[in-house]
């Protein structure tokens, strides 16, 4: 049934199928990330974009299907050993520790992968080990001057950003955006753009994101998903040109008077 | 790495207050005042390990009594069985409630919310009803404790001063203990597991396992206060675990504040000071004492430890300004 595995791929995900009741929320899916890549999945409301991050990070379990990631099948993995593979994941809705500091958010993110917790006795917010990456992801990001503020005083914008150097504090290998820009002003998404255009050049990047300007500017590949299913995949200028996308997607977007190509 | 503000210099003042207390008792020749406080102390210690896993674990355990109970009851049996040596004593207190947290813990985190708090309540009322049912120690009734723990001379538990000082040490052990814990990474892990579950597994953190070894640590700790409360009362019975004691222990931790490691220890002096002086006053105090505790929890989030805190804040910027 699957595919053999392609050494080339980052991430190869087979033959994925998820059901909730009745709804079939991902079908039949398969597409491949390769290393250095900035794959983008668009798809309207309900296509089951985030139901495929979800998967893919491990959050929920597919009925069927395989997911390798960097050559291991990583189908069966947890969330937090999935993780430590170096896949990391930002939540599309704000998942942040909100009664801790921006600074201490992404102490927590470097201290995951920093082998296990079981110290009970140093201090660890006078640990170099864990405060120097988390400050690196925080100035990053463009929050040094937030680090310190609880997480729950920062504006909407800071928490996308704060969402990104928390999965950046993990030394990932790939990252999985859910929605970076939602919800951001035109400037903040500027910014986001920019930011992702540089991490880019470092990381292998899955995202999700509802922004077609961005997603069209930022893009190796593209996905479209319709009803949890893959309509058409490739480059940015052949999805534009591709008439099922158009019909199932873009015009679909057009009439909402939604986002435009 | 203390700061000087007015919660910290309160605390300090308090913290030296009880060093200071069993002088004061020998001078007005208060007898009382230091029993009284031997209780707050004991009470204390346990208010301070159920808030390593309630206030910083955002673990609502309903059943916390049980650990007095167990460990009251290691004291008990053994010395029914004339084993009075502390040394033997407190170490089959401190397994037997590590060991029995270790059980609970383990089935009990499984769940979360409402569920995680009804299990444990359940457990601790399963304790209550299996000790009440041994008759030969007691049953309902209750054991009496003729002899207290013995230690190696010049250590008494029998001379009420020197138990008292063994309840402080071990009291401030206790808060120090959860200080360290909860500023170094297991803290730091089992407060992002409170604060939000799945980000933690998210970000790569097998959270089941360290909110399982807070839960043992507290368990062990509470413990340790009931091997201290069974000495100090003679005498161990059922009703030292029963549900309502729980639920002291649980208004101690709010009441004094979830925020900091001494601060079940300002709610449990308050608490136990506040019912010894209304139930004074009249049979009804609780009448009284029950709106105080309403008042408390809708106007000072933090307790007595957060009230102190703004206050100290508006202080400060009115000095400035």
């Amino acid at each position: 049934m699957s595919e053999p595995f392609s050494d080339k791929a980052m991430l190869q995900v087979d033959n994925l199928a998820k059901r909730f009741g009745g709804i079939v929320a991902t079908d039949d899916l398969s597409l491949t990330v390769a290393p250095g890549e900035l794959h983008a999945i668009i798809g309207p409301n309900g296509a089951g974009k985030t139901t495929l991050i979800a998967q893919l990070s491990g959050q929920l379990k597919p009925d069927s299907g395989r997911i390798h990631f960097g050559g291991a099948d990583i189908t069966a993995l947890s969330m937090h050993k999935r993780s430590a593979l170096g896949l990391a994941r930002s939540f599309q809705i704000t998942s942040l520790f909100l009664d801790l500091s921006a600074l201490d958010n992404a102490a927590l993110a470097v201290q995951a992968h920093a082998g296990h917790s079981f110290h009970f006795w140093r201090d660890a917010r006078g640990e170099a080990e864990l405060r120097d990456p988390a400050r690196a992801a925080i100035t990053r990001v463009g929050l040094a001057n937030r680090a310190d503020e609880p997480a729950s005083s920062l504006s909407h914008g800071e928490h996308r950003l704060l969402e990104l150097a928390m999965a950046l504090s993990g030394k990932p290998r790939m990252l999985l955006l859910d929605e970076p820009m939602a919800g951001l002003g035109p400037d903040e998404s500027a910014r986001m753009v920019e930011m992702l255009r540089a991490l880019k050049q470092e990381y292998t990047i899955l995202l999700v994101e509802h922004d077609m300007e961005a997603v069209f500017a930022l893009a190796d590949r593209i996905t479209v998903l319709v009803y949890g299913r893959v309509i058409a995949s490739g480059r940015p200028d052949e999805i534009r040109a591709n008439e099922q996308v158009r019909e199932a997607y873009l015009g679909e977007a057009e009439v909402e008077g939604g986002p435009h190509v | 790495m203390l700061k000087l503000s007015l919660r910290n210099v309160v605390v300090g003042a308090l913290l030296v207050s009880l060093v200071l207390l069993p002088i004061y008792a020998q001078l007005a020749h208060d007898r009382f005042m230091l029993t009284l406080f031997t209780r707050i102390l004991i009470l204390g210690m346990a208010a301070v390990s159920l808030n390593l896993i309630l206030g910083f674990g955002g673990m609502m355990s309903f059943g916390h009594a049980a650990y007095l109970g167990i460990g009251g009851y290691a004291v008990g049996m053994l010395a029914h069985e004339h084993i009075y040596s502390g040394f033997i004593q407190w170490p089959v207190a401190i397994l037997a409630s590590a060991l029995f947290a270790l059980v609970i813990g383990a089935l009990s985190l499984r769940t979360r919310g409402v569920y995680f708090i009804m299990i444990t309540l359940a457990f601790a009322q399963m304790a209550y009803y299996i000790v009440s049912g041994i008759s030969r120690y007691g049953g309902d009734d209750g054991l009496t404790i003729y002899k207290r723990s013995e230690f190696i001379a010049p250590l008494n538990l029998s001379d009420k001063t020197q138990f008292y000082y063994v309840c402080l040490a071990l009291l401030y052990g206790s808060i120090y203990l959860t200080w360290r814990l909860i500023n170094s990474r297991f803290g730091m892990a089992i407060q992002g597991a409170r604060s939000n579950a799945l980000r933690m597994r998210a970000i790569g953190f097998p959270t089941y396992r360290y909110r399982l070894v807070a839960f043992v640590i507290s368990g062990t700790l509470c413990g340790l206060a009931g091997a201290l409360l069974a000495n100090h009362t003679d005498f161990v019975s059922p009703a030292m675990m029963y549900w309502t004691r729980s639920g002291d222990l649980i208004i101690m931790v709010v009441l004094g504040g979830m925020g900091s490691a001494a601060g079940p220890l300002v709610g449990a002096v308050a608490l136990l000071l506040l019912e010894e002086t209304l139930s004074g006053i009249t049979e009804y105090w609780q009448i009284i004492l029950g709106p105080l505790l309403l008042l408390v929890v809708l106007f000072a989030r933090g307790g007595i430890d957060g009230m102190l805190n703004t206050l100290g804040a508006k202080l400060r910027t009115k000095v400035r300004a």
